[in-house]
C-alpha cells in the first residue's frame, strides 16, 4: 500500500520516539530526520533507522521535499521556531503537525475533534471553531493555511482534555480543572524553562477543545525514583446537577477511542462525584518504544500526533484531500 | 556559637501558611488585622497569597474568599513599614500572575520549586528581578535532596537572579544538622552577597532549633509566623523564636511583646483547630510528608473511611511532592478499594 512520507524535525526524545510510531504506521513512512547539530545522538539514530537527515535545520529539508515527496511533517523543536518552520514547509504544499506549545494553528485532540479538522480541511471550508459543544469561540486565522497546520497542545491537554469533552458532551460544564503530575526524567528543558506556555496553551484548549466555559491547568514536576508514571486528575463543575449515569457512560466510552492509541491510559480511580463536581484519576504509561514507559506525558503526545497525521494521510490517499501550496502572506 | 548581635530578617507567613490552617478562609478584615499588628511590631516582610500562592484559587488547593489581588491590594495600602511578599509556585502562577501582584503592590516574591526543580523557575525569577522585587529562590522538601545537590540547586537559582536562596523544611523532617549541612553547602557555592533563608515546619517542635541552627550555619532571613499558624503543626512561631533570639543577643528589629500579644489576642482566636503537634502532624514529621498535606488528608479520612495516619504514611511511601494534593484523594480510594471499603467502577 501506498503511503505519505514524512519529515521530522527535531532530533530529540519526541523525534526519536516518533520513528518508532511512524515506522509502524500502515499509512505514513518516515523519510527526512532534521536537526540542528551534526553530532547529535538523535541525528545518528536516525541514519542507523535508515532515514535521510540533515543537521542544517529546516532550510537543510527544504531543497528535498518535492523531489522525495513530502508531504506531512511534524515539529518537536520549540515555540520560539516553529512559525518559521511552518511557513517555510506550507509554502511546499507540506502539511505541518505542531508539537510544540506554538498553536499557531487549530488544536487537536484526535478523539475529540479530529475528524471535524479532516472534514474541513477536504472541503476547504474555513474553520470558525473546533470546540466540539459549549466551548468559547476560537478565533483562530481562516483559510486553508491554518488548516495546514495543526497543533498537538501539550502533553496534559492530549491527556486530560478528551474526558472534559466527555462530561462537556453531556451536560454544560462551568469550569474544568485538570493536574498532571510527570517524572522530572521525562521533562525536557525546553518545557521546563517556559513553564509559563505550557500553562496557557493547555488552559485555554481546556476550554476551546474540551469545552469548559472556564480552565485551568496545574503541573507538578516530581523526580521520585523510580519514575513515576505520568497521573492526571481531571475535575469539572457541571452547571446543574450531574446525570452521573450518562456522564460516567460517557467517560468509560471516552477512554476506549484514547485507548486505542495510547494503550497504557487508564482510569485509576473515579468518577467520583460530590455535589456538582465530577473527578476522574488517571495514568497514562507509555508504549516504551524510545521513551521509557514511565514518560506516558511524553508517549501521548507522538501518539496523538501520529493518529492525526494518519487521519491526515488516509484522506489524502482517498483523494479526498489535496495538500496545496499556501501563497506567502 | 555566640551569636550576639548578627542581624536577621524575620519574615511573617500567617497570611499565606497560615491560610492552610484556615482552610484558605481568612477574610480580607482578618487580614488587615493581622498585618496591621506584624506592621506595628517591627516585622519586616509580610507574606499575603492564598496558601499555595499566585493562581492558588483552585479546586486543587481550595478557593479563598477573595482574590489575591484584593487580599494584597488592601493589606500594602496600611502598611508603614513592611513589604507584602508572595508566593509564586511555578505549574500554578505564572508571570501574568506575578506582575497583578506587584500592581497591587507587593513588593518581595518567594518563587518556589521542589527541591531538585529549580530549572523551572527561570523566568519568574528573572521577571521579579525585572519588576525591581526582593527575590527568593524557594526549594521546597529540602529533606528530599543532599547538601551537594542543594547546593546545586540554589546556585541555579542564583544565576537567574535570585537575591536570596531558601532551605525550606516543608515536611517539619529536618533536624539541626540537616539544616546545617545544607545551608553551609550553599554558603560555600553562592556569591557572599547572596543571602541564605530558612522555613521550618514544627511538626517535630524543631522550628526554633532548626532556625537557630540555620542561623550559626549562615542564614539571615528566617520565615516563621506569629502563634504558628501554618500548615501541619505550624511554622516556627514567631514569637518564641523572637523571645530566643533576644536571649541570644540576635538583632530581629521586632518588638518582642507586641508579638507577644498578637499571638494571644488575634491569632489564636483566628484558629480553627488548635494548630499543634498532634498526631497526624507529627505523622507528617516523622514520615516527610508535605505539611498541606494534613487537612486534606484528614478530610479523606473522613470521607472514604482510612486513617489519616494511613494515608500519609502511603503518600510518604509513594513520594508525593507540594502540589499533588489530588494524589491525597486517589490513594485514600485505593487503599479504601483494597480494604473493600470502596468499589471501583468498572472500565
Amino acid at each position: 500500500m501506498k503511503k505519505i512520507r514524512c519529515a521530522l524535525i527535531g532530533s530529540g526524545n519526541i523525534g526519536t520516539d516518533l520513528i518508532y510510531k511512524i515506522q509502524r504506521s500502515p499509512v505514513l513512512e518516515p523519510v527526512w530526520m532534521v536537526g540542528i547539530d551534526p553530532a547529535s545522538e538523535g541525528l545518528a539514530r536516525a541514519r542507523e533507522m535508515g532515514l535521510k537527515t540533515t543537521a542544517d535545520g529546516v532550510d537543510g529539508l527544504l531543497p528535498h521535499v518535492l523531489a522525495d515527496n513530502i508531504q506531512i511533517a511534524f515539529d518537536a523543536t520549540s515555540a520560539y521556531v516553529h512559525a518559521e518552520n511552518s511557513r517555510k514547509l506550507n509554502e511546499l504544499g507540506v502539511m505541518m503537525i505542531d508539537l510544540t506549545p506554538a498553536a499557531i494553528g487549530p488544536l487537536c485532540v484526535p478523539p475529540v475533534n479530529l475528524r471535524q479538522h479532516a472534514d474541513q480541511l477536504s472541503s476547504g471550508r474555513s474553520q470558525d471553531s473546533s470546540a466540539p459543544s459549549g466551548g468559547s469561540e476560537r478565533s483562530e486565522r481562516g483559510g486553508l493555511g491554518s488548516q495546514m497546520n495543526v497543533n498537538m497542545i501539550s502533553c496534559a491537554g492530549q491527556a486530560t482534555i478528551p474526558i472534559v469533552s466527555a462530561v462537556s458532551s453531556i451536560q454544560s460544564v462551568a469550569y474544568a480543572e485538570i493536574v498532571a503530575s510527570l517524572a522530572s526524567k521525562s521533562v525536557g528543558p525546553g518545557t521546563r524553562a517556559n513553564l509559563d506556555e505550557f500553562t496557557y496553551t493547555t488552559s485555554g484548549a481546556i476550554e476551546k477543545v474540551g469545552g469548559a466555559r472556564k480552565g485551568k491547568a496545574l503541573a507538578i514536576i516530581n523526580p521520585a525514583e523510580p519514575p513515576m508514571i505520568m497521573r492526571n486528575t481531571i475535575s469539572c463543575l457541571t452547571d446543574d446537577a450531574p446525570d452521573q449515569a450518562r456522564i460516567t457512560a460517557s467517560i468509560l466510552q471516552m477512554i476506549k477511542e484514547v485507548q486505542k492509541y495510547v494503550p497504557g491510559y487508564r482510569l485509576v480511580n473515579g468518577p467520583i462525584y460530590e455535589a456538582n463536581k465530577v473527578q476522574v484519576f488517571m495514568e497514562v504509561a507509555g508504549l516504551g518504544d524510545y521513551l521509557p514507559k514511565y514518560a506516558g506525558n511524553l508517549d501521548i503526545m507522538t501518539a496523538a500526533a501520529t493518529r492525526t497525521a494518519e487521519m491526515f494521510a488516509e484522506e489524502i490517499l482517498a483523494g479526498r484531500i489535496t495538500l496545496r501550496a499556501v501563497e506567502p502572506a | 556559637m555566640d551569636l550576639k548581635g548578627k542581624k536577621v530578617i524575620l519574615h511573617d507567613m500567617c497570611l499565606r501558611d497560615g491560610m492552610h490552617a484556615k482552610r484558605e478562609q481568612i477574610s480580607i478584615d482578618q487580614m488587615v488585622k493581622v498585618a496591621t499588628a506584624l506592621d506595628e511590631a517591627g516585622v519586616p516582610y509580610v507574606q499575603v497569597t492564598h496558601g499555595a500562592g499566585l493562581g492558588g484559587n483552585s479546586l486543587q488547593h481550595g478557593f479563598a474568599p477573595h482574590s489575591n489581588e484584593d487580599y494584597i491590594s488592601t493589606v500594602a495600602a496600611r502598611m508603614k513599614q513592611a513589604k507584602v511578599s508572595v508566593l509564586l509556585i511555578p505549574g500554578l502562577g505564572t508571570m501574568r500572575e506575578l506582575q497583578s501582584a506587584y500592581d497591587c503592590g507587593a513588593r518581595s516574591v518567594h518563587v518556589a520549586t521542589h527541591c531538585t526543580e529549580a530549572d523551572t523557575s527561570p523566568q519568574h525569577i528573572a521577571f521579579a528581578r525585572k519588576l525591581g522585587m526582593d527575590t527568593t529562590g524557594f526549594l521546597m522538601m529540602a529533606h528530599l535532596n543532599d547538601p551537594a545537590g542543594v547546593a546545586q540547586q540554589g546556585k541555579l537559582m542564583e544565576s537567574y537572579g535570585a537575591q536570596t536562596v531558601y532551605v525550606t523544611d516543608s515536611a517539619g523532617y529536618m533536624l539541626p544538622g540537616d539544616v546545617i549541612a545544607r545551608i553551609q553547602a550553599l554558603r560555600d557555592v553562592l556569591r557572599p552577597e547572596t543571602e541564605i533563608g530558612f522555613h521550618g515546619h514544627h511538626n517535630l517542635g524543631m522550628g526554633i532549633a532548626n532556625s537557630i541552627a540555620a542561623i550559626e550555619a549562615g542564614a539571615t532571613r528566617i520565615d516563621g509566623s506569629v502563634g504558628g499558624l501554618g500548615a501541619g503543626a505550624g511554622n516556627t512561631p514567631l514569637e518564641v523564636f523572637a523571645a530566643v533570639c533576644e536571649r541570644m543577643g540576635i538583632d530581629t528589629g521586632v518588638d518582642l511583646f507586641k508579638l507577644m500579644d498578637m499571638a494571644e489576642e488575634i491569632i489564636v482566636p483566628m484558629m480553627e483547630h488548635v494548630v499543634r503537634v498532634d498526631r497526624e502532624s507529627l505523622t507528617l514529621g516523622f514520615a516527610g510528608v508535605y505539611s498541606t498535606f494534613l487537612l486534606h488528608s484528614k478530610r479523606a479520612a473522613e470521607r472514604f473511611g482510612v486513617p489519616a495516619r494511613d494515608i500519609l504514611v502511603e503518600l510518604g511511601r509513594k513520594k508525593m511532592i507540594g502540589g499533588q494534593e489530588d494524589m491525597i484523594m486517589d490513594t485514600a480510594m485505593t487503599m479504601a478499594r483494597e480494604r473493600g471499603l470502596l468499589q471501583h467502577v468498572a472500565a
